[in-house]
């Protein structure tokens, strides 16, 4: 018995879900880029399901291009938080507000 | 495939000059410590020979790496507007006392440069949803970083911060609408999207929802690199952390980019290529999705909250931002047509606005290369103690707001005649005219505050020779494009060709 498609892609847009709103409504820098990752897995969940359903090796292709940039995206984005950290002593995204509106 | 791939590689020449010059900045940072200049002109040389390589590709037509990058001449226009952009902020950054006042090697910050031009240049190209994606995160991670330069001054670190989450965020977005069409299509090269499409369309039902949802959230990506309402948040905060010069690449290049990239996207995907134009001169979308409706609301929001909104800024370069994401409405007004006369017109635009938002920039940065303030508080009465570079401004400002005689009438001028060209848009061109009206109000503030306003400070300042041959290089333009503008009309409606479209 093989797993249907429909199952992969209500989980990975729950999973997509719930990254959005991490990324809306917490307020710690480093949660929000975790939430960010996870918006982006389920998109790499999709993006698995199709490739094996289609039995077309390009979505998987995708998949490993998506990986490697969220990694370099993961690492810039946390040498940031350092930096800021450095500056501010904090990484709460409501106490970081010197430029607004 | 291996000759195949080795043919195709002279194609991408000036991709490659781009990529051995970041890596040779990147070496000779290492052997001359501390030195600005060398770097500088080794990224100079680069990007100019990058640019005569780019122009070598005039006329083709085709499409390289498995029709990964195409290469025609609405790609070879943008990159040669993305890399003229590129040598003018390598000549502001050796001038910027923000960048060069403390012990920070610049070396890498041109490197970086090169690369944010790279990715950009890609994205003029990229006709592959998975080129489109590398290409919009090479230089989206270049530009976090450059945001986020000058670090440690906490507003600098703080744009930086903020750009990072917008920007994955939106990426994310992007790549899930992605995610959903290569799932409705098999593919993820736009042409055979565009051919597969109609049988998803004609299946109706939950297929015609998804294809909605992805495109949507596919626009998102775009309408972040082009600061678009409702993705712009990010716009404001950046433009006003980041250093001048990263502003004012950011707000002409990288809206170049996302522009080409969009208009790419929407035309080679959506519009169905059997269809010749409707007499209207727009083009038919296939059926079952009508982009336009879409594109037009969200340039009538990017417009008019930009306008508004910058009304209230005391921040010059915040204002200036708020003003780019005006621009980006206009422009979009260009894309809701999509005729090759809308095409045309963007394109003639962005040359000019190149000119004059850069000249604004400039100009901001050297005044406050001396002053040490953006305020426009801060500008009251400075008039009469810079004159050249105040008149040079308020050229700059009377061209964005769109009056003759400076170019930046004759973008609009394009612009809108495009729209009403169009059957069913005037309300659009209406709605642009209304806020540009908007736009005079704060851009004249600005001009008040320069020369009406009394101020006790009197001593003139002086700006350098290169400082005020740099500013009359942009001036020049501004106003000479307003007078003939013919040629360049010309080149524009020249470069409209996009592979794979009509």
């Amino acid at each position: 018995m093989t797993v249907p498609l429909s199952w992969y892609l209500v989980l990975s847009a729950i999973l997509f879900v719930t990254g959005v709103a991490g990324v809306l409504t917490r307020r710690n820098a480093i949660v929000v880029f975790m939430c960010i990752e996870l918006m982006l897995n389920a998109v790499n969940l999709t993006l698995v399901a199709f490739s094996s359903f289609l039995g077309d090796g390009t979505g998987q292709v995708f998949v490993i291009f998506v990986m490697a940039v969220a990694a370099a995206e993961a690492a810039v984005g946390l040498a940031i938080v350092i930096a800021l950290f450095r500056n501010k002593q904090t990484v709460d995204l409501d106490s970081i507000n010197i430029l607004k509106w | 495939m291996a000759e195949q791939i080795l043919n195709d590689l002279p194609r991408l020449l000036p991709e490659v000059t781009l990529t051995a010059t970041m890596l040779l900045v990147i070496i000779v940072d290492l052997l001359t410590k501390r030195s600005a200049v060398i770097p500088a002109m080794i990224a100079l040389l680069g990007l100019a020979a990058s640019g005569a390589l780019a122009i070598g590709q005039w006329g083709v037509h085709t499409t390289v790496f498995s029709g990964m990058l195409a290469v025609d001449p609405f790609a070879v226009f943008f990159k040669l507007l993305i890399a003229g952009c590129a040598v003018l902020v390598v000549l502001f950054s050796l001038g910027s006392s923000e960048l060069n006042n403390r012990e920070r090697p610049l070396g890498e910050y041109f490197a970086l440069l090169m690369g944010l031009t790279l990715g950009m240049m890609l994205m003029a190209g990229a006709n592959n949803l998975l080129m489109m994606y590398l290409a919009l995160e090479l230089s989206s991670i270049s530009s976090y970083i450059l945001a986020g330069y000058t670090r440690e001054a906490a507003d600098s670190s703080e744009a930086s911060l903020k750009y990072v989450i917008y920007g994955a965020f939106s990426s994310g977005l992007m790549l899930y609408g992605i995610s959903i069409l290569y799932g409705l299509t098999g593919s993820l090269d736009l042409a055979v999207i565009n051919q597969t499409l109609p049988s998803v369309v004609a299946g109706g039902g939950t297929a015609v929802y998804a294809l909605a949802i992805a495109g949507i959230l596919a626009c998102a990506g775009f309408g972040y690199k082009i600061s678009a309402v409702p993705f712009h948040f990010w716009t404001p905060d950046v433009y006003e952390g980041a250093p001048i010069t990263i502003t004012a690449f950011l707000s002409v290049a990288s809206k170049a980019g996302g522009f080409a990239m969009l208009i790419r996207f929407l035309k080679v995907t959506f519009i169905d290529p059997a269809a010749v134009a409707i007499p209207a001169g727009a083009w038919a979308t296939l059926q079952g999705f009508d982009w336009h409706y879409i594109i037009a609301a969200l340039a009538v929001m990017t417009m008019t909250v930009g306008n508004v909104v910058a009304i209230w800024q005391t921040n010059m370069k915040r204002l200036l931002a708020y003003s780019s994401i005006a621009h980006a409405g206009y422009l979009l007004m260009g894309v809701v047509v999509m005729s090759n006369e809308g095409l045309a017109a963007i394109m003639l635009y962005f040359v000019i606005y190149l000119f004059m938002n850069l000249g604004a920039f400039y100009v901001v940065m050297l005044i406050a290369n001396r002053t040490g303030s953006e305020d426009i508080e801060d500008y009251r009465g400075i008039g009469p103690r810079a004159p050249f570079v105040t008149v040079s401004l308020s050229i700059f400002l009377i061209s964005l707001t769109g009056l003759p005689p400076t170019a930046g009438f004759i973008g609009k001028l394009y612009l809108f005649a495009a729209v009403l060209n169009t059957q069913g848009w005037v309300w659009l061109a209406v709605v642009g005219a209304l806020n540009s009206v908007i736009a005079l109000y704060y851009y004249a503030r600005v001009l008040k505050n320069m020369y009406l306003e009394k101020s006790e400070l009197t001593a003139p300042l002086t700006f350098s020779r290169p400082q005020r041959a740099l500013v009359l290089l942009l001036v020049a333009p501004v106003l000479l494009l307003g007078i003939y503008f013919a040629p360049l009309a010309q080149l524009a409606q020249a470069s409209v060709k996009i592979f794979g479209t009509p």
